[in-house]
């Protein structure tokens, strides 16, 4: 235990240097699994209760796109455009969750509650063509140069450091969120919702509480996203792949662990990255099929992730972990 | 102190309880004895506000409840010892207690009310760090109790805490419950280990078929023929 401040101090002091020592197309990696790891590490706060949503693309929609709407034809600055995306998303959570929540929508329906709801916004999006340009995306207006006040940094060495502090603060809210009395509620919930209603639990509002904050850090993920890559696509947001991609990762890289959805986003980003230079483009398709398959088999070997395998072999030193 | 009147209930088309009504007052014992099915089990969802009362209502010191859902009850001051225990197996045994003092009304309370719960069960102290699920079956219960005991209710709802348990660890909670009563709760519990329960309750009623039969003190129901050939086996 007292080994771990100084650990974590050194990582962060290596991560703080990393840029210096990269070429732009490894930043350019190392930009991605922040931003990936946040989104992931939001998904996970939800997911490791057992409220596994298929949807978060609809979170990552609004927050990829509402900035951006919003910088465009009003000129509003992301600084207000990303908050009111997730407020925005917090309420499209609220407004799914509630119901879903009252009529004890859990499991694989309430799964598919959510799944349906990225395939509204994903529609919505392409549906309001005039604005969003449809299928085609668009791309927020440029600046023209690095600036604060559009949070557009052509850079890729300072948005780097902007990715560094949301994945950072991310993680702090995953601890703070653990230690707290309601994340130990959402265990009780999670493992018998009924004696937890019996027992004086309020569990709605514990699961929508928990629905809300991860919804829109999601939003948040996706406004971080599309001020790095200057476009944004309905399907790159909210397709049914990313959706799915979120899932996968976070459960491949430990959704019960703090550093585990950030291995997943390191996982899942080195491995399409370099399938895709292996292959290029000789059997397409390949680099795809090889993808699914590796993460089906750690989906059914490794239900608790790599970072929950790791911590198993770091708390029986000399034993192999236990399966799950 | 509880008063229950006229409740009707059931899943979906299914009828579980006919038009039932009881009472329960300060400092009593109450038992609901019957067979499987009788709906004993279904009387005390509905009490505890898991499941709504199709017909009728309930209320503790006049205050009608029937409306509220199962967090708002256990705030008014009703407390489930659901059955099976059902404790959250990977919780440890203190994270378990933690939760059932969960309603802010509690939460302020919760170290001395632990101190308390410890005191009353020594045996969950020695365990506290350890998950419920590895607990014996007899200390299940405790900690089922225990966590129950937590948000200090006026009235502690038990169903079936017998069950499934070795006779002489049902033996061990039976005294639990006497030690329940001795610190002076007010018990509502529903057994089918009639004997028993008549032991150590005050006064009980006997449902069937979703409908209240026969009502009376305990010692005149473990005397009545009726009872003794149908539930105690004599």
């Amino acid at each position: 235990m007292t080994a771990r401040l100084p650990a974590a101090l050194a990582a962060l002091v290596l991560l703080l240097l990393l840029p210096l020592a990269l070429r732009d197309y490894f930043l350019h990696i190392a930009v991605q699994v922040l931003l990936w790891g946040f989104i992931y590490t939001a998904w996970s706060m939800m997911g490791r209760f057992g409220l596994v949503s298929l949807g978060h693309g609809a979170f990552l929609g609004i927050g990829g796109y509402v900035p951006a709407l919003l910088w465009n034809h009003y000129d509003l600055t992301p600084w207000l455009g990303i908050p009111l995306s997730v407020l925005l998303a917090a309420l499209l959570a609220l407004v799914v969750g509630y119901p879903a929540t009252r009529m004890r929508v859990v499991g694989h329906y309430y799964a598919l509650v959510t799944l349906a709801l990225s395939q509204v916004v994903l529609l919505s999006m392409i549906a309001l063509r005039d604005m969003t340009g449809g299928s085609l995306g668009m791309t927020p207006r440029s600046a023209g140069r690095a600036s604060w006040y559009a949070l557009q940094f052509p850079e890729k060495s300072e948005f780097y450091f902007l990715a560094l502090a949301l994945w950072l603060a991310g993680l702090a809210l995953w601890l703070w969120l653990e230690r707290s009395m309601g994340s130990k509620a959402l265990e009780a919930i999670n493992e018998d919702e009924g004696a937890a209603a019996a027992i004086g639990i309020d569990v709605m509002r514990e699961k929508l509480r928990v629905t809300l904050i991860s919804a829109g850090l999601t939003a948040l993920g996706g406004g971080a996203y599309v001020q790095y890559l200057m476009y944004v696509n309905p399907e790159t947001v909210s397709g049914v792949g990313v959706s799915l991609q979120i899932v996968f990762a976070a459960i491949a890289g430990g959704m019960y662990s703090l550093l585990g959805p950030t291995i997943g986003a390191l996982l899942t980003i080195v491995l399409a990255e370099g399938l895709r230079v292996a292959f290029g483009t000789h059997f397409i398709g390949a680099a795809n099929t090889i993808y699914g398959v590796l993460l089906v088999l750690f989906i059914i070997f490794m239900p608790r992730g790599i970072a929950g395998l790791v911590e198993g072999l770091l708390a029986r030193p000399g034993r192999p972990a236990a399966a799950e | 102190m509880l008063t229950v009147t006229d409740v009707s209930a059931g899943y979906g088309s299914f009828q579980a309880l006919f038009g039932v009504s009881l009472a329960v007052a300060a400092g009593e014992a109450v038992a609901v004895i019957g067979a499987n099915g009788a709906g004993k089990t279904t009387l005390m969802r509905v009490i505890s506000g898991l499941l709504p009362a199709s017909g009728g209502g309930f209320a503790l010191d006049g205050r009608a409840l029937e409306a509220l859902p199962a967090h708002r009850i256990v705030a008014a001051g009703i407390a489930h010892v659901p059955e099976n225990r059902r404790l959250f197996p990977r919780l440890t045994v203190e994270e378990n207690l933690r939760m059932g003092a969960f309603i802010p009304a509690a939460r302020k309370h919760f170290a001395e009310r632990l101190a308390w719960v410890y005191e009353l069960f020594p045996r969950l102290l020695d365990r506290r760090r350890q998950p419920a699920g590895t607990l014996s079956g007899g200390e299940q219960q405790m900690c089922a109790i225990g966590r129950a005991l937590m948000s200090k209710p006026k009235l502690l709802l038990m169903d079936e805490p017998s069950a499934g348990l070795a006779p002489l660890v049902v033996e061990q909670v039976f005294n639990l419950v006497r030690r329940i009563r001795a610190e002076g709760f007010t018990v509502l519990i529903v057994e089918q280990n009639v004997q028993q329960v008549l032991d150590i309750a005050d006064r009980a009623y006997l449902l069937d078929r979703g409908r209240i039969r026969l009502s009376g003190a305990a010692g005149e129901l473990a005397r009545n023929e009726e009872i003794r050939q149908a539930y105690m086996g004599i």
